[in-house]
């Protein structure tokens, strides 16, 4: 026990919490997103990593940090522009098109960086996003540490939190985007475009998405395996549920998991011999099943979830 | 002007056409990668059909392919009658995988005529078992079957990790992570000599065959497209919504856990964790691509087969990789998405003063 105290005390700990919820921060607002606008986006494990990969070969190119996250967002909103296409105006079952777009993407990715790559045993290394180092608020005692040994994506899944807050909360865009998934009948009769809004949503979300895929390869990592990704998108398919659909529950929600899995790793070396090391790696999925069965009944779920529309017809 | 609207019949070349073309056009947009990749088009192609057609080892190969194919595609298609999303198909083949091996290596050393129907009724139970999980927590707590079933996956697998490094591992394995190979007797028999293909197949021709008759003939496929179509009026119709579900639920699992079943039992003879290189997603494409029919699903797992049987060893001649196969598949589940929508609506011309022309 003393032991476990010590650990969630200790700020490399959080600082580690913080780093691992940082793919699950972009992953579970870009998701959030799209469902505000009623599309389910199942495109999103196929989305992680299709960010990871253009994100990090842009990197390898030559095309800097910063232009591999861009072309990571890039390539998610294109995806998610399919998506759209498919759920909106066509109105096809949400779940199919997103599995489409998981297998497509990933399959594409997959194919993409081995053509480019043929021969390579070992795949090639970037040089990642660094630790932010900033002089005098690095010295503040626990917050720090915790802090400031992340690297700036980090900082930017952060201030994304905020900011799809502020939209959702603070702007009319954001009121249009949230009636766009509650009623679309009502976004309609004022004028607004449903399918402009919604389509538009999701491919703001999977440029989130994307993102989160590209944190995997550019600061997490400094190379793209196969499977790094590894069920990532659907465990934050599970966290917006456990938050509600709110942006700050949904940060909450991501360093909780975050927690979980960084003290899986500690616990492991403490206790490794005695349990098996599987039971820590399937926590993180036994997990977030847990999560949906206690939020499930109680979350308030966009109401025009799941439910296509069509201009014209009631 | 011109305006959409939906048909209200479809015909049957509709229906009959819609996938073959979708699995046509698919194909014929791996030429874009392919040219990427830098091979002759013409050649590559050829390859391909050279691979799944140019032998009776060829064709054979195909056909082993497409048995586990068939299975979780059926899996998937009733599920999905019901609007019941098992998308866990790939976690519940690895548990009928594990099922077959825990009491097929030794346990019972009894005849073939009782051991192999005992590793087929284990496999499908436990395979049921593991949709009938994730289909209770959707109808008592309201959790999203989709990412339970995927959550599962996940779970399963490392499960089936520690199993093979634990209790089912092979004593004589030389330390790889694998289980002991199952009893001679209780393996299915191969159809055909030095050849792959064995009785698996044909259960699951026949798996199939009742599948498609219960759907179309029974009482039970009548409720489950009621379910299916709309659940509140199922309800109020008097159909037993929940118990339709839970149903469906394990037939589903059972048929995923039959494809780990068919693999092991017929194919490799042992477990490893790389039994499936996806099946259970894949199987989802080949429901679709079949229209959600069970007859269709077996036309469709021998195309898709034919997709990776051909890629695989058109990729060894050329030297492109064999993840062309994987992305030729979710092509063709793109096209079939897209052309579904296009056959269940037409485009009509509607004349400035709103008259149809």
């Amino acid at each position: 026990m003393l032991e476990i105290l010590q650990i969630l005390i200790s700020d490399s700990f959080w600082a580690a919490s913080l780093r691992i919820a940082t793919p699950l921060i972009f992953g579970v607002l870009g998701a959030l997103l799209c469902e505000k606008s009623g599309i389910l986006n199942l495109g999103i494990e196929g989305i992680f990593v299709a960010g990871a990969m253009v994100g990090w070969m842009s990197v390898w190119l030559g095309a800097g940090l910063w232009g591999g996250v861009l072309a990571a967002a890039i390539a998610g909103s294109i995806l998610g522009l399919l998506h759209g296409i498919l759920t909106v105006p066509l109105g096809l079952s949400q779940h199919v098109s997103g599995l489409a777009i998981t297998l497509f993407a990933s399959s594409l990715s997959y194919f993409s960086y081995r053509t480019a790559l043929p021969t390579v045993s070992s795949p090639p290394r970037i040089t990642p996003f660094q630790p932010l180092d900033i002089p005098i608020l690095s010295d503040l005692p626990f917050l720090g540490p915790v802090l400031f040994q992340q690297t700036s994506l980090t900082f930017f899944a952060l201030f994304c939190v905020i900011l799809i807050w502020y939209v959702l909360e603070k702007t009319a865009l954001g009121v249009a985007i949230k009636a766009v998934g509650d009623n679309p009948n009502s976004v309609d009769a004022q004028g607004l475009s449903v399918y402009g809004l919604r389509i538009g949503a999701v491919m703001a979300g999977s440029a989130l998405m994307a993102l989160g895929g590209a944190f995997l390869t550019m600061s997490a990592f400094d190379a793209f395996f196969f499977g790094m990704v590894n069920g990532r998108g659907w465990i934050c398919i599970a966290l917006v549920i456990f938050a509600s659909w709110r942006p700050g529950k949904a940060l909450f929600g991501a360093i909780l998991f975050g927690a979980f899995d960084a003290l899986q790793v500690r616990l492991q070396t403490e206790v490794g011999a005695f349990v098996p090391s599987q039971v820590f790696l399937a926590a993180p999925y036994i997990l977030s099943i847990f999560a949906l069965v206690i939020a499930a009944r109680s979350a308030d779920y966009p109401r025009a979830l799941l439910k296509p529309w069509f201009k014209g017809q009631r | 002007m011109i305006r959409i609207e939906a048909r209200e019949t479809l015909s049957i070349y509709w229906k009959l056409g819609l996938p073959v073309m979708s699995a046509l056009l698919a194909l014929l947009l791996a030429s874009l990668p392919l040219n990427l990749a830098g091979a002759p088009i013409l050649e590559s192609y050829k390859q391909m059909v050279i691979g799944v057609l140019g032998s009776k080892f060829a064709i054979s190969e195909m056909l082993t392919r497409a048995t586990p194919l068939i299975f979780t595609g059926l899996a998937a298609t009733l599920a999905f009658r019901a609007k019941l999303w098992n998308i866990g198909a790939e976690g519940q083949l690895y548990l009928g995988a594990m099922a077959a091996v825990s009491v097929g290596t030794g346990v019972f050393d009894i005849s073939g005529l009782i051991l192999v129907p005992l590793i087929i009724f284990c496999g499908c139970a436990i395979g049921a078992a593991g949709m009938v999980l994730p289909a209770t927590l959707k109808i008592r707590y309201g959790a999203d079957e989709v990412v339970t079933t995927l959550l599962l996956n996940f779970i399963i697998i490392i499960f089936l990790q520690y199993m093979l490094e634990g209790p089912l591992k092979d004593p004589m394995g030389l330390g790889w992570p694998q289980s002991s190979p199952i009893l001679d007797q209780g393996m299915l028999p191969p159809l055909m000599d030095r050849m792959r293909i064995h009785f698996g197949f044909i259960i699951a021709i026949f798996c199939a065959a009742v599948a498609h008759f219960m759907l179309i003939r029974s009482i039970w496929g009548l409720k489950l497209k009621a379910v299916g179509e709309n659940m509140s009026a199922a309800k109020h119709a008097g159909i037993p919504v929940n118990q339709s579900l839970i149903t469906v639920a394990a037939i589903s699992g059972a048929l995923a856990g039959l494809a780990g079943v068919s693999e092991v039992a017929g194919l490799k003879g042992y477990l490893t964790a790389d039994l499936s290189p996806g099946f259970g997603y894949t199987g989802i494409v080949v429901a679709m691509l079949a229209g959600l029919s069970p007859l269709g699903v077996v036309i469709s797992a021998l195309f898709i087969a034919s997709v990776f049987v051909g890629a695989d060893s058109m990729s060894r001649a050329m030297g492109v990789s064999s993840y062309l196969a994987d992305l030729v598949v979710a092509t063709a589940l793109l096209c079939v998405l897209i052309g579904g929508f296009v056959s269940r609506y037409k485009i009509v011309r509607i004349a400035k003063n709103g008259g149809k022309n």
